[in-house]
């Protein structure tokens, strides 16, 4: 966005409840998802790796 | 390009060092898994094109030369992995090609949620309007919207929800994630923005829509038989 585009977004949204509403929500969810964390390896897997690891650099 | 942090853990792995190693598996772990879902079709092809991954990082460690960070350079051995496995299921094309054919072009917003260009008091304002959601105090994943949220993201176009999921849950920077699949900052943009909107439509289902001209706040209820609870 260039720095014209901005100054009118910001004006926009001074009066208009809509679009701050929308933004803010916008905002919200892009700021609130970081404990959503679940997917990972599974433990044996994990454990598998190093052992790999160490076979791999004894080798 | 490598940074201090990378070359401390690659001479701690060079030497063998296995909480170095362990660190760096716990570390990108969930990350890795779901880029790998976005080529592979199933969670247990996803887990096998990680394990495979991170042994292809062990045999080529030591001829890694930091021209990439080392992230970016893991995720690149993943990807490369991700699509082989996927190609023998037979589904694997590009991350970049991916992203483009789920681009339908739809809105962020209902155009409906609008009044027409030639209304005679509001051309093209908002006829019904985002309502403030009525949010619990520990934020949005407490509570019921927390399943609400994890079905809209799960829901998405796979490109749109690595992209989600990769930003707004792992945390990485735009850059590490145009970077780690090869997409251009636009196109980065375009996915995270299209996903997020979705979500959003996702929340507002659930908690209801005001409409904002006429004065009278109602529920979207009667016209959304998705939204389920009554924001009162």
């Amino acid at each position: 966005m260039s720095a014209a585009e901005a100054g009118q977004m910001e004006r926009h949204l001074e009066t208009c409840p809509g679009c701050s509403e929308y933004l803010d929500q916008m905002q919200t969810i892009a700021g609130s998802l970081g404990g959503l964390t679940e997917a990972s390896i599974p433990a044996a897997m994990r454990d598998e790796l190093i052992k790999a690891f160490h076979d791999l650099r004894n080798a | 390009m490598a940074d201090d942090d990378d070359e401390r853990l690659i001479r701690a792995l060079c030497r063998g060092d296995a909480d170095a190693f362990a660190t760096l598996v716990d570390r990108h772990g969930s990350a890795m898994i779901r880029v790998a879902m976005a080529y592979v079709p199933s969670r247990a092809a996803a887990e096998e094109a990680v394990q495979e991954t991170w042994i292809a990082v062990l045999r080529g460690i030591d001829g890694f030369e930091g021209r990439a960070s080392l992230k970016t350079w893991i995720f690149r051995i993943l990807a490369n992995v991700a699509m082989r496995a996927g190609a023998r299921e037979r589904r694997s094309i590009p991350f970049s090609a991916l992203a483009a054919a789920e681009d339908t072009g739809e809105p962020s917003v209902d155009p409906a949620r609008f009044l027409p260009a030639d209304h005679e008091r509001f051309p093209g304002h908002w006829a019904i309007m985002p309502a403030r959601w009525p949010m619990p105090e520990e934020g949005l994943l407490a509570g019921e919207t927390r399943e609400v949220i994890a079905a809209a993201i799960a829901g998405l176009p796979v490109a749109q929800r690595t992209a989600i999921a990769l930003r707004d849950i792992e945390g990485w920077s735009s850059e590490d994630v145009c970077e780690a699949l090869e997409i251009s900052a636009g196109n980065q943009r375009i996915l995270l923005h299209r996903a997020r909107s979705r979500v959003r439509n996702g929340i507002e289902a659930y908690f209801g829509a005001v409409e904002a001209i006429g004065g009278q706040p109602v529920t979207a209820e009667g016209a959304d038989d998705t939204a389920k609870k009554d924001p009162q």
